[in-house]
């Protein structure tokens, strides 16, 4: 075969100046370990800063927001109805941040098949009282085993266990900055009282960490059943439904579905937390921009050894032209020397780059704001890889391409006849 | 009557860079197969020029040219490498060996290219040539570690490697001592009288013309004796 024999003769010129030739690949191995590592490293940092935020979030939240109504009386009067009815200082109407009928909402919700989860959740407003002091803070009432399940509730539980606050009578977790506040260690009886003044002790059964400190110095859990004896409620009420899909980008259509379904407020995860995308998406093009800028100085180093190599290998390739090889023969010869080095330095980067991240990845990183990460994150995204890979075929080709033509273009009889 | 092997009709050339000076001047003869012919005259008469176009390697004329009764007007870069590479063998005054590969791979790699004969086929050919030329035992070898004389029967082995239809040499004894231009024109000589093989070299050594069958004259590029 013909491509067999010209790849012969490219390994040949290739072995002949194996040290040239491997400088050019180490350049490229370089390169791609760099982009390796950087995206790896970026996209764990990125993860890890989502994870912050998303794996806490629903994707899609049902509660009753406190504003005025939209259909005011006046609208419903027959009278007006035809007319714009301009209506001055109106009011927000009672508190009722209950969801009525939930327990409907729920079967409904489950019977879609986007939904992946279902957490119901009860936010009450409370005071922690610690001696003479009074605390302000927020208490919510939640299904442990669900809320573990869908946001990751026991990565946060720093110490205790998160399953007591199902299994043990009016207990509580309390954020570390709460804890410190009140001085309380688990197995502590604590005061809290509600916004209609009720009083109920709670035993600590665990302390918990967001990585917000804000966060945790007002915000505790309950189980949803503590909550509503807490409130002095029946035990069907809940304030909050969260929801999480399948596919978080369904999340804006299933909030403007649902509202409308349910004649209820639904908040998405996009339009409550729309700038973290913004930095994922900066920090991302940031290392393609840098991975690629070390792929192109790496493919000028190729393109200046193929072209040395052609003016050293002026007489081979005279010669090779005299004997019967053609211009596009002599094309491929350089091309595949090119692909060759880019190839194999490729996949050497792609090994390297590995290694590095696994090296990155057991770096300590202890940081009190993410009691769960100890090392490094680190991505080990195959696509990362891929591209890696392609990239670097891409570019020696195109460094390559250039010498290849020019070798293909030498006009054998000067060279001959130039001795 | 003889086969003509290859034939030119009024070729002309010049060139026109800095001043437009003729460098071939109606050159028309032809040769036939089986004939030893040599092409002599002084540095600058044009010999070189008319034997790279000629070799169709030079592209660059006015005239026809037929290389086995075919036309080499209008064929393609490709369409001649491959005529070349089937029907002319090459000796250079410089042996032009690739220093990359062994002997036997450089007797070789024409053969390899026309791939009319597989590679055990090729190998068990050059060996063959390489023996008719008393260097076997050097098959294996870099071609940079071979003297002068050894590299220029190289050279003529992979000339020979395709079974051409004409070899063109251009001074391929310019280079070597009196002992091995001897040698080569012996190889040429044997080549001719044996194997019927047709030569067609360009040399300013007259000796060596002399004892060629014929020889074509050339001064300011004409032919003067043909």
């Amino acid at each position: 075969m013909n491509l067999i024999l010209l790849a012969d003769i490219a390994k040949s010129l290739l072995l002949a100046r194996w040290r040239q030739s491997l400088v050019a690949a180490i350049g490229v191995t370089f390169s791609i370990t760099m982009f390796i590592a950087l995206l790896g490293f970026m996209n764990g940092l990125n993860d890890l800063l989502d994870g912050l935020i998303l794996n806490r979030t629903a994707h899609v939240r049902l509660y009753n927001d406190v504003k005025p109504n939209q259909n005011q009386p006046v609208n419903l009067a027959a009278n007006f109805k035809d007319g714009h009815n301009f209506i001055q200082s109106v009011q927000s109407n009672g508190a009722k941040i209950e969801i009525y009928n939930n327990a409907a909402i729920i079967n409904t919700l489950k019977a879609d098949t986007r939904v992946l989860g279902i957490a119901p959740k009860i936010t009450a407003p409370v005071l922690y009282n610690a001696a003479t002091i009074d605390i302000n803070g927020t208490v919510s009432g939640i299904d442990v085993i669900e809320e573990n399940t869908l946001f990751f509730f026991s990565d946060y539980v720093t110490m205790g266990n998160a399953l007591d606050l199902k299994n043990v009578n009016n207990s509580i977790i309390l954020g570390l900055g709460v804890a410190e506040k009140l001085m309380a260690n688990i197995g502590d009886v604590i005061q809290v009282t509600t916004s209609k003044g009720d009083r109920l002790p709670l035993k600590v059964v665990g302390i918990f960490q967001s990585g917000l400190k804000d966060l945790d110095k007002v915000q505790s859990y309950a189980s949803i059943a503590t909550t509503q004896k807490m409130l002095g409620v029946s035990n069907s009420y809940i304030t909050e439904i969260q929801i999480k899909l399948k596919d978080l980008k369904m999340a804006p259509a299933a909030a403007k579905e649902y509202a409308h379904l349910f004649q209820i407020d639904a908040e998405d995860i996009q339009t409550a937390n729309s700038q973290f995308e913004t930095g994922s998406f900066v920090r991302t093009l940031i290392s393609y921009v840098v991975g690629i800028t070390l792929l192109i100085v790496a493919g000028f180093g190729i393109y200046n050894i193929l072209n040395m190599m052609i003016y050293e290998k002026m007489d081979t390739i005279a010669i090779l032209k005299a004997t019967g090889f053609s211009g596009s023969d002599v094309r491929k010869i350089f091309l595949g020397i090119a692909l060759t080095i880019g190839f194999l330095g490729g996949l050497l980067g792609l090994i390297t780059g590995f290694v590095l991240s696994l090296i990155i990845d057991q770096i300590p990183f202890n940081t009190a704001a993410l009691p769960t990460i100890k090392t490094y994150p680190i991505n080990y995204n195959p696509v990362f890889y891929i591209i890696g890979i392609v990239f670097s075929i891409i570019t020696t080709y195109l460094a390559g391409f250039f010498p290849a033509r020019k070798a293909s273009a030498i006009d054998p009889v000067i060279i001959i006849r130039g001795k | 009557m003889a086969q003509i092997v290859l034939q030119s009709n009024n070729i002309n050339k010049r060139f026109n860079d800095p001043v437009t000076v003729e460098v071939l001047k109606n050159i028309s003869f032809s040769i036939n197969k089986g004939e030893f012919v040599s092409i002599t005259g002084k540095s600058g008469c044009g010999k070189s020029t008319l034997l790279y176009i000629l070799s169709t390697m030079d592209t660059d004329y006015q005239g026809d040219l037929w290389i086995d009764r075919d036309l080499m007007r209008g064929k393609s870069e490709a369409q001649l490498a491959r005529i070349r590479n089937e029907k002319i063998g090459f000796v250079f005054q410089f042996h032009y060996l690739l220093n990359e590969f062994s002997v036997l791979k450089n007797v070789m790699l024409p053969g390899l290219k026309l791939k009319k004969y597989s590679e055990a086929e090729v190998e068990h050919r050059a060996l063959e040539r390489l023996k008719m030329l008393g260097i076997e035992t050097l098959a294996l070898k870099s071609a940079n570690q071979l003297s002068g004389g050894e590299k220029q029967r190289v050279a003529i082995a992979r000339a020979l490697i395709n079974d051409p239809i004409i070899i063109m040499g251009d001074e391929p004894t310019g280079n070597l001592d009196n002992k091995n231009s001897d040698v080569v024109f012996d190889i040429f000589k044997e080549l001719c009288d044996e194997y019927q093989q047709t030569l067609l070299i360009v040399t300013h050594d007259q000796s060596f013309a002399a004892r060629t069958h014929r020889t074509i004259e050339m001064a300011d590029g004409r032919i003067i004796t043909a």
